[in-house]
């Protein structure tokens, strides 16, 4: 699916709650179907600084395309977290690059988005964003 | 409710007092604010608002230096805070009085003055596990600088300090002691009287991190013999980035100021300065002054309320909030000292405390979360941090059956 599109689908997912508690329950959910990262990836190498919940975050190379892999001890950011995966993994460097998470925004999220909240949510999408910039010129020069 | 007329005249009006402070009155993600984070900051009553608006308004100039009228109107509303500090923790003049920009500031001075002028290799340091980074960092950063060591005394499961390892921790090395007086992360008040003493036994001095308890009740400076006692005003009413550095007149006379600048000079030459006399010699360059006028009306505030009844008052709040949390299946309260604070650290089983903490702030309750700058008790538990509710005098039963509530809801969510 088109970056774009992936955005679009979860604002449509998230319009059809009323209140927070539905947000927040659907987030959680989210998070919980997030593949399970397998513990030697859990290592402090993989941890993503600025969070008051651990977050680990990995990347591979899939052809062109960037596969991230993340968790979360804490369920409402593995939730968010998830839905970063959702929109970045399977994407090309330049189309991450691109790319903000505005849904965050639109779903009623965006405090978590803050760079000086203590959830890490910012410094993952930068995290995701620093990996797509290394990838990009890697591709570039092989 | 009915009152007895004998009730009436001595009783305070807690809401009357909960009115006063106009934050309070808001409504946080849709509901009225709970909150309970008094340990990171306290709220300012309007009373202090206005006293630092008016001073910006009608008395604003730079201090100590002019001789214009305007200039003499500030710095007569700057020292007037320091008159009344010396009086609410009883030091005995007004020398002993410093001004910072906060706890964190006060210690870092003790450490690099005293320190750096006082510690050799194999000086010890004496600190405990439940100390605010703020009163381990500053004496990790001069001892190494020095080669001192730091020594630390432990706590047991109810985070009460192990005073027995204190004795045995004890020795000639020992050059410092450095406690904190109520943690901030668990409500423990600690026996310094008996560490003081003790320590003077042997000619050590001692440092206590005050911020967490002078603005809970009443704490005198002489009884106490405390050498050094530090605490910050936004948690006392006041604004924030200011603080004070109480310390015994001999002991600061025989330190060297630990930064330069403008106001703590006697006689500037290329060659040679030599410094002013205190307090002013460790109070370079220009202070926050609105904040320190701040802090003088923060201080008539709780004056006017009386130390004695905001420590009995939450108190009373504490244990109306631990008997409700108790009954919360599945809630465990972390830091269960026999004397406590009203400071509460809980844990829910099987969810994080950021997750906790998200929920209820949905509900417009402010709680911390994390390690509150407390990581070695954290290490303690083995746990990364608490949820921590921590109750001031003008919080009311009904922001606990909220909290209460709010809980309730979080278990809900992820049960």
């Amino acid at each position: 699916m088109d970056i774009q599109e992936v955005q679009e689908r979860i604002v449509k997912e998230f319009s059809l709650f009323e209140d927070w508690t539905e947000r927040y329950k659907y987030i959680i959910k989210h998070g919980e179907k997030l593949e399970e990262l397998p513990d030697e990836y859990r290592v402090e190498g993989n941890l993503v600084k600025g969070c008051q919940s651990q977050v680990w975050l990995t990347v591979e190379l899939d052809g062109n395309k960037l596969i991230f892999k993340a968790d979360s001890d804490a369920a409402i950011t593995k939730g968010l977290v998830s839905l970063v995966v959702r929109l970045y993994s399977g994407q090309t460097p330049e189309a991450i690059l691109t790319t903000n998470p505005e849904f965050i925004s639109k779903i009623g999220m965006q405090q978590h988005l803050s760079p000086t909240r203590a959830n890490g949510l910012a410094s993952m999408v930068k995290q995701m964003k620093i990996y797509a910039m290394a990838y990009k010129s890697k591709l570039q020069t092989s | 409710m009915p009152q007895t007329t004998t009730d009436i005249p001595t009783k305070i009006n807690w809401e009357e007092i909960r009115a006063q402070f106009p934050v309070l009155q808001q409504e946080v993600n849709g509901k009225k604010l709970v909150y309970l984070d008094n340990g990171a900051s306290s709220q300012m009553p309007k009373s202090v608002s206005d006293r630092i608006d008016a001073y910006h308004k009608n008395e604003h100039a730079n201090v100590h230096r002019g001789i214009h009228s305007l200039s003499q109107k500030a710095t007569d509303a700057f020292e007037a805070t320091r008159t009344k500090v010396r009086d609410f923790i009883n030091a005995g003049s007004l020398e002993e009085i410093i001004y910072t920009t906060g706890t964190t500031d006060s210690i870092n001075l003790v450490a690099q003055s005293y320190g750096r002028k006082n510690f050799k290799a194999s000086d010890e340091i004496l600190v405990s596990e439940m100390e605010h980074h703020a009163n381990i960092v500053p004496w990790q950063m001069i001892a190494e600088e020095t080669g001192a060591k730091l020594k630390v005394i432990p706590m047991n499961d109810k985070g009460e300090l192990i005073m027995d390892k204190f004795y045995e921790l004890f020795s000639d090395k020992t050059k410092m002691v450095a406690v904190v007086h109520v943690s901030n992360a668990l409500g423990s008040i600690n026996p310094v009287e008996e560490i003081i003493e003790a320590a003077h036994k042997r000619n050590v001095p001692v440092l206590i991190d005050g911020a967490q308890a002078v603005p809970h009740s009443k704490v005198d400076v002489q009884a106490l013999d405390a050498d050094f006692y530090a605490f910050s005003a936004h948690k006392m009413c006041g604004p924030t980035g200011f603080g004070i550095l109480y310390g015994k007149k001999d002991l600061l006379n025989a330190m060297p100021p630990y930064r330069g600048g403008g106001d703590m000079i006697d006689k500037v030459t290329f060659e040679k300065t030599t410094w002013n006399d205190l307090p002013h010699k460790f109070e370079a360059g220009t202070p926050p002054i609105s904040a320190g006028v701040g802090l003088g009306a923060g201080i008539d505030f709780l004056n006017q309320i009386g130390m004695e009844a905001i420590a009995e008052r939450e108190y009373e709040l504490l244990e109306y909030a631990t008997e409700k949390l108790n009954q919360i299946e599945g809630l465990k309260i972390v830091g269960t000292a026999d004397k406590k604070a009203s400071v509460i650290s809980f844990l829910l089983d099987g969810i994080h405390p950021t997750d906790a903490g998200t929920i209820l702030d949905q509900q417009g309750i402010a709680v911390r979360t994390g390690h509150h700058c407390a990581q070695p008790i954290m290490q303690h538990y083995e746990i990364p941090g608490t949820l921590r509710a921590s109750i001031s005098f003008y919080n009311n039963e009904e922001d606990i059956d909220r909290l209460v509530e709010g809980i309730e809801l979080v278990k809900e969510f992820f049960g």
